[in-house]
């Protein structure tokens, strides 16, 4: 099919994920539930890479710097590299594998098993009922770990410095001090929240058009993660080149 | 009472219902049987809004409901419970959540009124106990009987079960039909059964509509159904070994 087709529904399933949801309550107990199957059961794996990423450029950076490379520019680029990049971008991407392809495979196993037919049949508006409170969920909780991402990160490499006696801890600290403008933490913050409808949005598309059996639900899947990668990528360079020239 | 005019169904090249005319009476076990393929299911998903039609009219009460758009359909959609062939139950609930689910949705009530009749409905499915289990850790009969009881939570006007027995014991069967008639004639709903079984559309089977290559081939109760006259009618009937039990049982009623 046609990518003008999939453009058309897609922003038509994206005006019925957005009507108003029909009951308040069993919304808010969804998003409850979204809220600790996306961001909770993230947290580790988060957690764990921000670490590894923010103690690898320390050490990067560190085998850089000599001569005339000041010794703060460890902190310096760990902090400008954790807040640009790495934190927004590659965090949700690796979400992306993990939250995207859950929702994916979530709402295309509930497809193919006629759940979703059954919840028609009944009269909930299955589209608002499965999707906004994972949308609703993304958009919160993903500015959430983008943030404890920033904080891991840059601690490890301060860690790392500190223990692999790479700088001094005043230098590292002068360094994620230094020329800090906090509308990149914005600039991250607003970017993380476009991808975070990104992944949620296209994941759900994929998932509910899923028709088929389990063959299908893997490929819907599959095909979520890497039209959200690709989409994520498109809108870091859109939103980069909007906000930050 | 629903009443399905014309209707016709394709797709794409492949024509699946021909003009189908139905009227499924209110108060009473409507089914509809035939062969793989003959379009029972299609007829089905058409007549609650799962599919749409290609040309026909299908009234609820009087109501046009292919006429109507989503929203205006939901009011409709309410008061249908519908029982699928594989139990469409959601995997993530447990079995009284499940059967919750349509009352937390629609209806006005408290919590303690919800659960009790849940509770009230999976006595009737015989499946008391089972309540703080899932899906995937009942059996498949039991998951049908869970949905049996979703579909009627809401006390619903019209009831349509797709292969209820299908997947479960005799002595089951034998429940669930039971259910499904004491159901119908007790509320007066309008029930709408799609089967194979032989066996309930002669024991419960008020009003039969055979489907024979998208087109209903007989209509008529169950008394008419060995001296229809219409041949694919008699294999469909005595392709069934039950059958040669069943004809003894009505010629003695």
């Amino acid at each position: 099919m046609g990518l003008l087709f999939h453009i058309g529904r897609y922003f038509a399933f994206m005006a019925a994920a957005l009507r108003r949801p029909q009951k308040g309550r069993v919304f808010a107990q969804s998003t409850l539930i979204e809220l600790e199957a996306i961001g909770v059961q993230s947290l580790g794996i988060v957690a764990l890479l921000s670490l590894f990423m923010g103690a690898v450029i320390a050490i990067q950076t560190a085998h850089q710097v000599g001569g005339w490379v000041p010794a703060y520019t460890i902190g310096f680029t760990v902090r400008q590299t954790m807040i640009l990049e790495f934190a927004p971008t590659i965090i949700p991407v690796i979400l992306s594998g993990k939250v995207g392809s859950n929702i994916a495979s979530q709402i295309g196993t509930m497809q193919v098993t006629e759940q979703i037919d059954a919840l028609e049949v009944m009269g909930v508006r299955s589209i608002s009922h499965l999707v906004l409170p994972k949308l609703l969920a993304a958009l919160v909780i993903f500015p959430f770990l983008v943030v404890i991402a920033m904080v891991l990160g840059i601690g490890a490499g301060a860690w790392i410095c500190n223990a692999a006696d790479l700088s001094s801890f005043a230098d590292y600290e002068y360094g994620i001090q230094i020329d800090f403008k906090a509308f990149d933490v914005a600039y991250a913050l607003i970017k993380t929240c476009v991808f975070a409808l990104i992944i949620a949005s296209v994941s759900a598309y994929h998932g509910y058009y899923t028709a088929g059996g389990a063959r299908e639900v893997g490929r819907s899947s599959t095909k979520a993660v890497v039209y959200s990668v690709v989409l994520v990528m498109v809108a870091n360079l859109v939103i980069t080149q909007l906000l930050l020239t | 009472m629903i009443k399905v005019r014309g209707v016709d169904k394709a797709f794409g090249d492949k024509a699946v219902l021909h003009g189908i005319d139905a009227t499924f009476e209110a108060g009473q076990v409507n089914f509809i049987i035939g062969r793989s393929g003959s379009g029972k299911s299609v007829l089905t998903k058409c007549i609650v809004g799962l599919l749409e039609v290609d040309a026909g009219d299908i009234k609820y009460a009087g109501e046009d409901f292919t006429a109507l758009n989503t929203k205006e359909r939901e009011p409709i959609r309410r008061q249908i419970g519908m029982l699928f062939q594989g139990g469409a139950l959601f995997d993530s609930m447990t079995v009284l959540e499940n059967v919750e689910f349509p009352l937390r949705m629609f209806a006005d009530m408290d919590a303690e009124e919800r659960q009790t009749r849940a509770m009230e409905c999976l006595k009737r499915v015989e499946l008391e106990g089972a309540e703080d289990r899932f899906p995937a850790e009942v059996s498949g009969g039991m998951q049908k009987r869970v949905a049996l009881a979703r579909a009627i939570v809401g006390r619903p006007h019209y009831l349509f079960c797709d292969e209820p027995n299908s997947g479960l014991d005799p002595q089951t069967a034998i429940v669930i039909d039971n259910l499904i008639r004491d159901l119908t004639h007790e509320y007066g709903t309008t029930t709408v059964v799609i089967s194979h079984d032989m066996n309930s559309v002669i024991e419960i089977g008020d009003n039969i509509h055979f489907l024979h290559q998208g087109r209903v081939a007989w209509r008529g109760d169950r008394k008419g159904i060995l001296s229809s006259g219409v041949e694919e009618l008699d294999k469909f009937v005595y392709a069934s070994d039950l059958m040669r039990d069943i004809k003894g049982k009505l010629q003695g009623r």
